[in-house]
């Protein structure tokens, strides 16, 4: 970059010009393009939780309006299924993370026999479509054919939720714990502290990132969760359940501004996440 | 208590394992052999069911009918797979090795549409696609498309949105891989004197453009050759300035493992997916999710429903464990993790 070898032409060629531009600039202008693809629907979720629509369809922009903001609760059922998706999120997710926790420390931990079908069992869920974990799921509650189980309620929901979830938490704990410093473990242990009082002192504290990142993973998964859903719900409605019913007539703006509250949450808990890390790394 | 736990060294790490483990066996295990069951039925709802081999015995006639949804349910989640593949690596690629400070922004940025509803975000290309949306509309107002044209209620939406649903899926894994990259071996290759990839990189995307914009160019029902052509020019010339040999003969073969990984995180969700094609496909874009959730929870027809969702079961984890023997889970889980 500094000095120009005597005997090297001033211009350079078109060719190498070009070929220069492109290396410059085409990967910037590319990831900006994605990113607007990505984030395009987010945007159109937003904007028309401010529109004004003259009919029950929110589909065409008619005009600014925060009067949907202010009201946000107002179509009926609107707020019972909001609130049901809520306590289906929060309970799965703490039974979720705690089961999926325990599994992640003995596969990380122990050397038993079996562990290679474990690792299956774990990881099959994740790689089986939605649809066919809610069908087979119905099909287990419909022959069973009896309460608690049947007709389908808020737990065959909370079950299936639960079981979903599990295989997200134990990868995600797991790759925490496998960067885990053991010596810590250790040291406790010439310390005179027993297992018990290592794992609370200082495993614990060590891997509760890992556990955290895991818990909201989980809490995403299932405050969206529609297709397994459907299939394990009845009657029952949950937040995707209304949006699916409300579509056949019209999605009320309520939706929108609701989806988009839900959306800001989100990305506020990332960024406190994001942040908390960054000031104690480890 | 020590002493004893010691001696006994399985109980440990059974006692960890057996809460959520028999969870899974419970609530995962045992209603796929549940479903496997309920395909033996006959009868139905209302007179009850009885054990019979009908359904099998008499696929050719009973389930022959349903081939073309699963034909279709392929073909699409191969096609949707495709295109995510092509719009993914180039963005995992610019994260990984370009995205400086922006890296985690970035990241962020791609599962973004995580943290919004699967439905909406689906209603939201309902919105941007529409015939006189902000994207035809305007089109049609200068006329570049005809007025009748349209993308919604079309094979290309329903790719489009399963596209655009699963990319994160695909971008992850990919990261994941590239970021595992040592750029020495990048630099020694060039020091090698690796250099553009020539002839080989306007070969390539002059082949790849020319497929891609020929497919379109079908569905535009306008001249496929005159696509073909142009988006021969196009790729050959996109590939011969920006693919190197060090890229072609040192990264791609480093990330493969992420792309098979992200190829299998998106194909699968993608040939169960029944939304997409429900919400901006039309009943002729139906794939087999669609009949299996129409079958299940609205004809409750539930031998047929699970005849139908086990063959799809069985299709599926024999192309996992096909996956899982040659590849092996970690890819996977790390990209899972990542996210």
């Amino acid at each position: 970059m500094t000095a120009i070898p005597a005997g090297v032409p001033a211009a350079r060629p078109t060719r190498q010009v070009i070929a220069r531009f492109f290396d410059r600039w085409s990967l910037v202008v590319y990831t900006l393009l994605a990113v607007i693809y990505l984030l395009l629907p987010i945007a159109v979720i937003i904007a028309f939780s401010f529109n004004d629509p003259a009919g029950k369809s929110n589909t065409v922009w008619q005009g600014f309006t925060i009067k949907y903001w202010l009201d946000p609760f107002g179509p009926p059922g609107l707020a019972d299924a909001v609130v049901l998706s809520l306590i289906i999120a929060f309970l799965s997710t703490a039974i979720a993370t705690a089961l999926g926790t325990l599994i992640a420390l003995a596969l990380e931990r122990y050397r038993f026999r079996g562990k290679g079908l474990m690792n299956s069992l774990i990881f099959i869920p994740m790689a089986t479509p939605e649809i066919i974990m809610g069908a087979s799921l119905l099909t287990m509650f419909v022959s069973i054919g009896a309460p608690p189980f049947f007709p389908l309620n808020f737990l065959t929901i909370l079950i299936a939720h639960v079981m979903f979830n599990i295989s997200y938490v134990v990868v995600t704990v797991r790759a925490r714990l496998a960067g885990f410093p053991r010596q810590l473990e250790e040291a406790a242990g010439d310390l005179y502290a027993n297992e018990w009082e290592t794992f609370w002192r200082v495993t614990f504290p060590l891997i509760l990132p890992g556990i955290v990142a895991a818990a909201l993973l989980a809490f995403s998964l299932s405050i969206d969760d529609f297709v397994i859903t459907n299939f394990t719900s009845g009657n029952t409605q949950t937040f995707p359940m209304y949006i699916y019913a409300a579509s056949r007539i019209g999605i009320p703006v309520q939706v929108n501004v609701i989806g988009t509250s839900i959306f800001l949450v989100a990305v506020g808990a990332v960024a406190l996440t994001t942040l908390a890390g960054r000031r104690k790394p480890r | 208590m020590g002493t004893f736990l010691k001696r006994h060294h399985w109980i440990t790490p059974l006692a960890l394992l057996a809460p959520g483990g028999l969870w899974l066996l419970v609530f995962y295990v045992y209603p796929a052999f549940q479903m496997f069951l309920a395909s033996l039925w006959s009868g139905s709802l209302e007179t009850g069911y009885t054990l019979s081999l009908d359904n099998w015995v008499n696929y050719p006639n009973s389930l022959a009918k349903y081939a073309p949804f699963f034909l279709r349910s392929i073909v699409y989640a191969a096609a949707a797979t495709t295109t995510t593949f092509l719009i993914a690596y180039p963005l995992a690629y610019t994260i990984a090795f370009k995205g400086g400070r922006y890296k985690n922004l970035l990241l962020f940025l791609v599962v973004a549409p995580f943290f919004t509803s699967f439905l909406l975000r689906t209603f939201s290309w309902q919105v941007i696609l529409g015939d006189d949306g902000p994207v035809l509309g305007l089109l049609k107002t200068i006329h570049l498309l005809p007025e009748t044209f349209r993308v919604l209620a079309t094979p290309m939406a329903v790719i489009a949105g399963i596209t655009y649903n699963f990319l994160p899926f695909m971008t992850l894994p990919v990261y994941v891989a590239l970021e595992k990259v040592d750029f020495r071996l990048v630099e020694a290759a060039r020091d090698l004197y690796a250099g553009p990839w020539r002839p080989g990189g306007a070969i390539v995307g002059g082949i790849v453009g020319g497929v891609l914009l020929g497919v379109l160019g079908i569905v535009f029902n306008g001249s496929a050759i005159l696509f073909a052509l142009a988006g021969a020019a196009v790729g050959a010339l996109i590939f011969h300035f920006l693919v190197s040999e060090s890229f072609i003969r040192v990264t791609f073969p480093l990330s493969v493992s992420g792309v098979f990984a992200g190829g299998l995180l998106t194909f699968i969700p993608a040939i169960g997916d029944y939304i997409n094609a429900e919400l901006l496909g039309n009943p002729g874009t139906n794939m087999i999710g669609n009949v299996i959730q129409n079958k299940f929870l609205t004809q409750n027809d539930y031998p047929i429903a699970s005849t139908l969702s086990f063959i799809l079961m069985a299709g599926v984890l024999v192309v996992v464990t096909i996956y899982a023997r040659v590849l092996g889970t970690e890819e996977l889980s790390a990209a899972a993790a990542r996210a």
